[in-house]
Order: C-alpha cells, then structure tokens, then sequence
C-alpha cells in the first residue's frame, strides 16, 4: 500500500461573489515532495493554497492534512494549522516583536512550550535559516531577505508537515533571493513536503518532483519539470512558458 | 485686580478644600479613563470581530447616539432621572456610567481605526500557525493597533480629565465643585484662578507628551 499523502485536496472549487476562481482543483502531495505551481496571475494558484490552510473557505471539495480533514466543522482548526506552515510574499512578520519573539509566539501560545523551551525551539529554528545572530533583531532592522528567512523559521518551529509557499521571494530585490532559495532548498533536502507557488523557474528546474500549470481556476497540466519545461503537451502550457522565458 | 484674582490670603484658606477636589478628580480620573478603555476595547473588537449586519448596525447606533449625545445633558437626565426609576446612585457612580457610555464610544472609533490600520496579513500569519481570533487581536493586531493611534488615544484622554469636571453639577466633590464652593464662601474668583492653574499643572505634561508623539508620528509618515 501506497503511504498516505500528506495533502490531499479533491474538486476545490472557490467562488468570490459571482467570480469563479477555483474550478475543481485537485492536490496530492506525497511525503517529501515538492510540488510546484506556476500560471498566470488570477490563475487562482494562491486562493488553492489558501484553501490548503482554510485562511480561505473552499465553496466546496475536501481537503485534507496528514490524514486530518481541515474542512470539517469538528477539527480543531487551530491545532491542525500547526501541521501546515506557510511563507507570504510580504513577510508578514509581527513588526513589534523582535525575530526570536516571531517565532516563538505560536510555540508559547499553541503549542503549549513554556518560555525556556519555547526560546530554544525558537533559536534553533533561527538558526536553520542562518539567523541565529539575528534573534534580538526586530523585522525592521532586518533585510527583506533576512525577513522571510525568520518568516520561514517561524513557521518550521511548529515542526509542520508541509510547508506552503506563496511566492515567497517576489518581493524581494534580486540579490535577496538567493539567500532565501537556499534555505528553501535546505528544507527540500531535509524531506519537507511542499507546495510553492513562484515565478523562480530556476528553482522549479532543480528542486521540484512535479510542476503544475494553472490557468483560470485548472489546473492544465502537470509534469515533471522537464516535461512542463522543454515539452508541454497544452498550447496554453507552451504559451506561458515562453513568454517567462522570453524575460 | 490682584486682591481679587490672586488674593494670597484666600488662597491659602481655600488651599485644603481644593486638595480634597483634586483628589476626587484624579480618582475620578483613573476610575473613568480605564473604564472608558474597556467599553471601548469591547465595542472596537466586536466590531471588527463580526461583521454580521445583527452587530454591526446596533453597535454603529449605540456608537452614534452616545457620541452624538452632549455628555452633560446625559449626566444630568442620568442623576435627575434615575431616582424616578427607583434607582438610587451617588454622584460618582452617574458620572462614571455617562462617562463609561460617552468615552467608550469615542474610545471604541479611536481603537477600531487603529484595529482597521494593521494589514490584514498580519492577521493571516498569526492564524495560518494557529493562533485562535482572540490569541491573534491580543497579541498580534491590539499592540500594533494601539500603537498607530496612540496620540487620538491620548488626546481623548486628555479631554476625559478635562471633562471629569462636570461631576460638579451633580454635587460630586472634584476639583471644579470644591473651587466654586470655595468662592461662594469667601466671594473672591481666586478659588477658581487655584483650580484653574492646578488643571494646567496636570495636564500640561500630558499636552506636552502628546506634541511630541504627534510630531514623532508626522516624521515616521515622512
């Protein structure tokens, strides 16, 4: 027997008022895979991921997280996104607190880690990024690179099952990126499942198991990286490939 | 001129009695300005919390109607009209509940600009590790929201103590009362002139707190 996915989202669908977003996505992701979404903005790739946490309501479709079913009204929410980090474009790190406060404040309030332990957990996850001199640091002393490194800390202190990105290193000035990739790709070796949706493809070359290309609310295809890359069987695939490649 | 305003001798007589006012109003003070801030806290996070129309437009009315409400008229239909209810309240309870209902309002609009002005990211990263609504509001949004409108939250404040002297209509010994008490008996205004520059010497420090942190807030925006 196959070992259980630890995302497995069926038939999503998302509307917005009279906007039909999401079309009846499907997700599988298995243990220590890295998928990768691309597609055009208003594809809808950030509403799936969104969906994967509930920080969205799916209008209907089951998802569910190592083996937990986040729509049902009986899951306690709160714990299970604790199993599903996520990494935003804009950092969103709590500008009052300092880089080690950021990471330890879920470790402390929903995890139940006394202090002590809580700043342990907390530091040693800084310093899985290379920021483990950075701790007393508040997000506005920091680089924009350095701020979605302590983003990326805070969520893999809650030791998740699968880490979400969206487009985590698009607003960030070029030479920032690499630093957070190669903590991306650190996680990818250690065998974190994840999902990330970006506009690097250098990254989707050399990191990803499997690429997904949606389109208004689809997914159009799927493939390895090369497949999707090299030779996509849709136009549409084909269309948007060499566009980016043309930048 | 100056036996009338500043008359040293009166002044000295009149001295106890406005102490005895001026502890009534910096009790009043911090009875009022703390309960001013949770009535406000309760109607900013409910209204920000739910926005279904069943509380939102109650708590816009309630919000409405007691900024729009002159607090003396409320105090004054509060201590004159209760004992007809059959309600017997002393003149510190009237001017803490209209001070309770008129502050929190205009609390409760500062706090939930403030709630409105933190992004809505910032909510999203606390609930996407797992923090519940009111773990997020408590320790992700409020610090952060009280923080954007800290001088409309002082400047209110300072308009809260200023206001405390209107006790005085309702027999409520605090600073004002006992001046005026105290010029009836000698016929002589600088009871008043004392608790006029007493109310200065109080609430100059706040004034000059509240410039700096105005003009710290123009050149962050800067």
């Amino acid at each position: 027997m196959a070992a259980r996915p630890v995302v497995e989202a069926r038939g999503i669908h998302k509307h917005f008022g009279a906007h039909h977003v999401l079309k009846g996505v499907d997700l599988v992701l298995a243990e220590r895979e890295l998928a990768f979404v691309i597609g055009p903005s208003g594809s809808g790739k950030s509403t799936l991921l969104r969906c994967l946490n509930r920080l969205e309501e799916p209008s209907s479709g089951s998802v569910m997280v190592d083996g937990v079913d986040m729509l049902d009204a009986r899951t306690d929410l709160n714990h299970a996104r604790q199993r599903v980090g996520m990494v935003f474009q804009s950092f969103n790190l709590y500008p009052h607190m300092t880089a080690l406060g950021n990471v330890t404040l879920a470790l402390r309030k929903v995890a139940g880690k006394s202090s002590a332990e809580a700043d342990a957990l907390g530091q040693s996850a800084l310093a899985r990024v290379g920021l483990a001199d950075r701790a007393g640091h508040t997000p506005g002393q920091l680089s924009g690179g350095q701020q979605q490194r302590v983003a990326i800390a805070r969520a893999i202190a809650l030791e998740p099952r699968v880490m979400l990105f969206d487009e985590p290193t698009s607003a960030l000035d070029p030479e920032l990126v690499g630093s957070v990739l190669a903590v991306m790709r650190d996680l990818r070796q250690s065998g974190m499942a994840m999902v990330v949706v970006s506009h690097e493809m250098g990254f989707a070359r050399n990191a990803a198991d499997r690429v997904l290309f949606m389109d208004q609310g689809l997914i159009v295809e799927e493939g390895t990286p090369a497949q999707i890359f090299e030779s996509p069987a849709q136009e549409r695939t084909r269309a948007f490939i060499g566009q980016i490649q043309k930048h | 001129m100056l036996d009338t305003f500043a008359n040293a001798e009166i002044a000295r007589q009149a001295w106890p009695i406005l102490l005895a006012g001026l502890g009534n109003t910096l009790l009043l003070s911090v009875v009022v300005v703390p309960l001013g801030l949770l009535g406000g806290l309760i109607l900013s996070v409910t209204a920000t919390s739910f926005h279904h129309p069943l509380v939102r437009y109650p708590l816009m009315a309630w919000v409405d109607f007691f900024r729009a409400f002159p607090p003396l008229v409320l105090l004054i239909l509060l201590f004159a009209g209760l004992p007809f209810a059959g309600i017997q309240i002393t003149g510190f309870a009237c001017v803490c509940i209209a001070f309770f209902l008129n502050t929190g309002a205009y609390y409760g609009e500062i706090l939930r600009a403030g709630i409105e002005s933190v992004p809505s990211g910032q909510t999203e990263a606390a609930r996407s590790t797992g923090l519940g609504r009111l773990q997020t509001m408590l320790f992700v949004v409020l610090p952060q929201a009280v923080r954007n409108v800290l001088p409309d939250l002082l400047s209110n404040t300072l308009e809260v103590v200023k206001l405390t002297s209107l006790g005085s209509v309702v027999a409520m010994p605090e600073l004002l009362f006992q001046a005026r008490q105290a010029q009836s008996l000698t016929y002589n205004p600088t009871p008043i002139v004392l608790a006029a520059a007493v109310y200065f010497v109080l609430l100059w420090p706040l004034v000059r707190l509240l410039s700096r942190l105005e003009n710290r807030a123009l050149a962050a925006r800067k």
